[in-house]
C-alpha cells in the first residue's frame, strides 16, 4: 500500500512537469513575438529589449522554460500587464472565491446526484426512475451560462429576491459567511450544480442498479435482511465509485467556472481569466491555468489514493 | 446471434466482410425502432439540420439587416415571428443562420478528433509497447486540464476565431477519443480470434482491417458522438467569452453575449439563443445515449 501510494505521488511529479511545460508554451503559441504580449504595442524599443532580457525571451526555449520554472517554484508568477501586481496576489484572492463558490456547488450538486442516482438505481424503470434520468440529461446538457441568465431573470428580475452580480453587498472584495454574503452565492452555485448533479446521477444509477444484480444482495434477502439493512450494504459498495467521479466532478467545477463567473461577475479565478483574455494579458492568463491545472492534478491524486483506501478490492502496489 | 466469423478460418478464406453478422445491425436498427425517445429527438436534430440547411431560402429577413428603430421589439412584432435583437435584427433570421455556424463549431472538432484520436488510440492499443506508452503517457498530460479550461486556455492564447475554436477544441477531444479507442482496441486485440488469425499468418494491416476495425469503430464512434453535445456547449461557451465568433456573425453563444444586456427589457428573446443550444445539446446527448443502448449486445 505505502509502495503504491509513493510510485502514484512519483508518477504525478512528470505530470506536474507537462503541465507545466504546456502552461509555459501558452506564451509562445499566441501569436507574434512573446514580447508583444507582455508589453503594449506602442512600447518603445528600449523597453521592449528591456523586457526581452528581464523574462530572457533572448534565451534558447529550454532555458527559458528552466527558468521559469525555477521562478514558479520560489511562488513567483511574475506580474500582471495590466495592473502591475504579482500575479499570485490577484490569484490568491481569485482562487478563494472560486473555491468557496465550487464547494457550495459541489455540496448541492451531491447532495441531489446522490438521492435522485440513488432512487433512480434502487427503482430501476419506474417513473422515478424516468423523471431521474431525465433531469440528469437535462442536467449534463444544458448551456450552464444560459441557466445562469434564466436564473438571474427568474430570481433577480421577475421576482427581485436574488442579487444577480458580484460576491458581496457593495461589491467588496472580503467574504463573511453571513446572509448578505451568502445571498450572493445562492444562484451562481445552483447554476453551477447542474452538471455535478447530473453526473452523479447517472454514475451512481448504474452503480446501484448493477450492485443490486449481484448474488450477494440476493443472499442478504435470503436471510431475512430487512430493507435499511440491505441498502447499508449497497451504500458502502457504491461509495467507492462515486466518490472518485465527486471528486473528478470538483475538479471540473474549479476549472469550469468560468462561464457561470462571467455571467455572475463572480470575482474568481474564471473572472480573473475572462479580463486577462480581454487585455491579453498573458502572465495572468498562465498563472492562473497552471494554478488551477495543478490543483486539478493534486485532485486526481487525492481521488485515486482515496479510492485505493477505501476499496480493498483494489489491490494495487 | 451467435458471432459465427473467422474462427480458425485459413488466410486465403479470410473473409472480405466485416466480423460483425449482419444479424447485429438489424438487432440495433429494430432497437432503435422501438426507442421512441432517440427517434424523436433524431427527428428534432434532423428538422434543425434542414433549417439551418435552407436558412437563406426560408428566413424571412436578411441576417445583418440592422435598424435603429426597431431595436428589442418582442415576440410577434410586426413581420418579426421571434422578435428582434438589440441592434433591430431579425431573430428568427439570426437563430436561422447562427444555428449554422453553432452546429459547425460543435460538430467539426468531434470528426476531426475521431479521425485522429481514433487512428492514434487503435494503434497504441494494436502496437502496445513503448508506442503506446508514448501515445498514452503524452494524452495523461492533455487529460490532466478540465476540458473547459482547456479550450479556454488555447483558445485565449490564440486569440478569437472561428479556426482557433475549432483547434482548441480538437485538442481538448483527441486525447478522450485516444483514451477509449485504445482500451476497446487492447480488449479486442485478446480476444481468441486475433490470436487465431496471427496463428493462421495473416500481417498485421490484415487483422487491423478484418478484425479490429469492425469492432472497435462502432464503439468508439458512440463515444465520439456523446461528445457533441459538450462540444456544442463548449464552442458556444467560446463565442460567449468573446474567444470563438467574432461580431456581426450569427452565432447562438455569440448572441446570447450581446443579447445579455437586454435581459432586463426583452428577456424572452435574450433567452431564445441559449434555449436553441440547450435543444441542441440535449437531442444529441439522449440520441447518444440511444446508440449505445442499441448497440449494446447485452440488451
Amino acid at each position: 500500500m505505502l509502495l503504491y501510494i509513493l510510485r502514484r505521488v512519483l508518477y504525478a511529479v512528470p505530470i506536474a512537469l507537462a503541465v507545466s511545460l504546456l502552461c509555459f508554451l501558452l506564451v509562445h503559441i499566441a501569436p507574434g513575438d512573446p514580447v508583444n504580449a507582455i508589453v503594449p504595442a506602442d512600447a518603445p524599443q528600449a523597453v521592449v529589449e528591456q523586457i526581452r532580457a528581464e523574462y530572457g525571451l533572448d534565451k534558447p526555449l529550454p532555458v527559458q522554460f528552466g527558468l521559469w520554472l525555477l521562478k514558479v517554484v520560489q511562488g513567483d508568477l511574475g506580474r500582471s500587464l495590466a495592473t502591475g501586481r504579482a500575479v499570485t496576489e490577484d490569484l490568491a484572492i481569485a482562487v478563494r472565491n472560486t473555491l468557496r463558490l465550487s464547494l457550495v456547488a459541489a455540496l448541492i450538486g451531491f447532495t441531489f446526484g446522490t438521492l435522485l442516482g440513488a432512487v433512480a438505481g434502487l427503482f430501476r424503470g419506474t417513473w422515478v426512475d424516468r423523471l431521474a434520468v431525465g433531469l440528469a440529461a437535462a442536467g449534463v446538457s444544458v448551456p450552464h451560462y444560459w441557466l445562469g441568465m434564466v436564473l438571474v431573470i427568474l430570481f433577480s428580475v421577475l421576482i427581485p429576491a436574488l442579487p444577480a452580480m458580484g460576491a458581496g453587498p457593495g461589491g467588496s472584495g472580503d467574504w463573511v459567511w453571513d446572509i448578505a454574503h451568502m445571498r450572493h452565492l445562492v444562484l451562481p452555485a445552483i447554476t453551477l450544480s447542474v452538471i455535478p448533479m447530473g453526473i452523479v446521477t447517472r454514475t451512481l444509477r448504474g452503480i446501484v442498479a448493477e450492485i443490486m444484480n449481484q448474488d450477494f444482495v440476493n443472499t442478504l434477502r435470503g436471510k431475512g435482511l430487512r430493507r435499511g439493512g440491505i441498502l447499508l450494504h449497497v451504500a458502502k459498495n457504491a461509495a467507492p465509485g462515486t466518490l472518485a467521479v465527486m471528486g473528478l466532478q470538483l475538479g471540473y467545477l474549479m476549472g469550469g467556472s468560468i462561464l457561470v463567473e462571467t455571467v455572475f461577475s463572480w470575482p474568481g479565478t474564471g473572472f480573473l481569466l475572462n479580463s486577462a483574455i480581454f487585455q491579453r494579458d498573458i502572465p495572468v492568463l498562465q498563472g492562473t491555468i497552471l494554478v488551477l491545472a495543478l490543483f486539478f492534478v493534486t485532485l486526481n491524486l487525492l481521488v485515486d489514493l482515496l479510492q485505493t483506501a477505501l476499496d480493498p478490492r483494489i489491490k494495487r502496489a | 446471434m451467435s458471432t459465427t466469423t473467422s474462427l480458425g478460418a485459413s488466410p486465403a478464406a479470410a473473409p472480405r466482410r466485416p466480423a460483425a453478422s449482419p444479424g447485429y445491425w438489424q438487432g440495433v436498427w429494430r432497437r432503435l425502432r422501438h426507442d421512441r425517445v432517440t427517434l424523436a429527438c433524431a427527428a428534432v436534430l434532423l428538422l434543425m439540420l434542414f433549417a439551418i440547411l435552407a436558412a437563406p431560402l426560408i428566413a424571412p429577413a436578411d441576417p445583418y439587416q440592422t435598424s435603429m428603430i426597431r431595436r428589442l421589439k418582442p415576440v410577434g412584432f410586426g413581420n418579426h415571428l421571434l422578435g428582434t435583437d438589440e441592434l433591430g435584427r431579425d431573430m428568427l433570421t439570426r437563430l436561422l443562420y447562427g444555428g449554422r455556424l453553432s452546429w459547425f463549431l460543435g460538430i467539426t472538432p468531434v470528426v476531426i478528433a475521431f479521425g485522429i484520436g481514433g487512428t492514434l488510440g487503435i494503434i497504441a492499443g494494436f502496437a502496445g509497447g513503448w508506442v503506446n506508452m508514448l501515445i498514452m503517457r503524452v494524452t495523461d498530460v492533455f487529460y490532466a486540464f478540465p476540458s473547459v479550461l482547456l479550450a479556454v486556455a488555447i483558445s485565449g492564447a490564440l486569440g478569437a476565431g472561428v479556426f482557433n475554436a475549432i483547434l482548441s477544441l480538437t485538442l481538448v477531444f483527441i486525447p478522450q477519443i485516444i483514451r477509449v479507442a485504445e482500451s476497446t482496441t487492447t480488449s479486442v486485440r485478446a480476444l481468441d480470434y486475433v490470436e487465431a488469425a496471427r496463428g493462421s499468418g495473416a500481417g498485421a494491416l490484415t487483422i487491423v482491417r478484418v478484425h479490429v476495425l469492425p469492432n472497435v469503430l462502432g464503439p468508439i464512434f458512440v463515444y465520439a458522438t456523446s461528445l457533441i453535445s459538450v462540444s456544442m456547449i463548449i464552442a458556444s461557451g467560446l463565442s460567449f467569452l468573446g474567444l470563438g465568433t467574432k461580431p456581426p456573425e450569427a452565432e447562438w453563444g455569440l448572441m446570447l453575449n450581446t443579447l445579455r444586456s437586454a435581459i432586463y427589457s426583452q428577456p424572452v428573446i435574450a433567452m431564445l439563443p441559449g434555449l436553441c443550444i440547450f435543444v441542441t445539446s440535449m437531442a444529441f446527448n439522449l440520441v447518444s445515449d440511444g446508440l449505445r443502448a442499441a448497440m449494446d449486445v447485452r440488451n
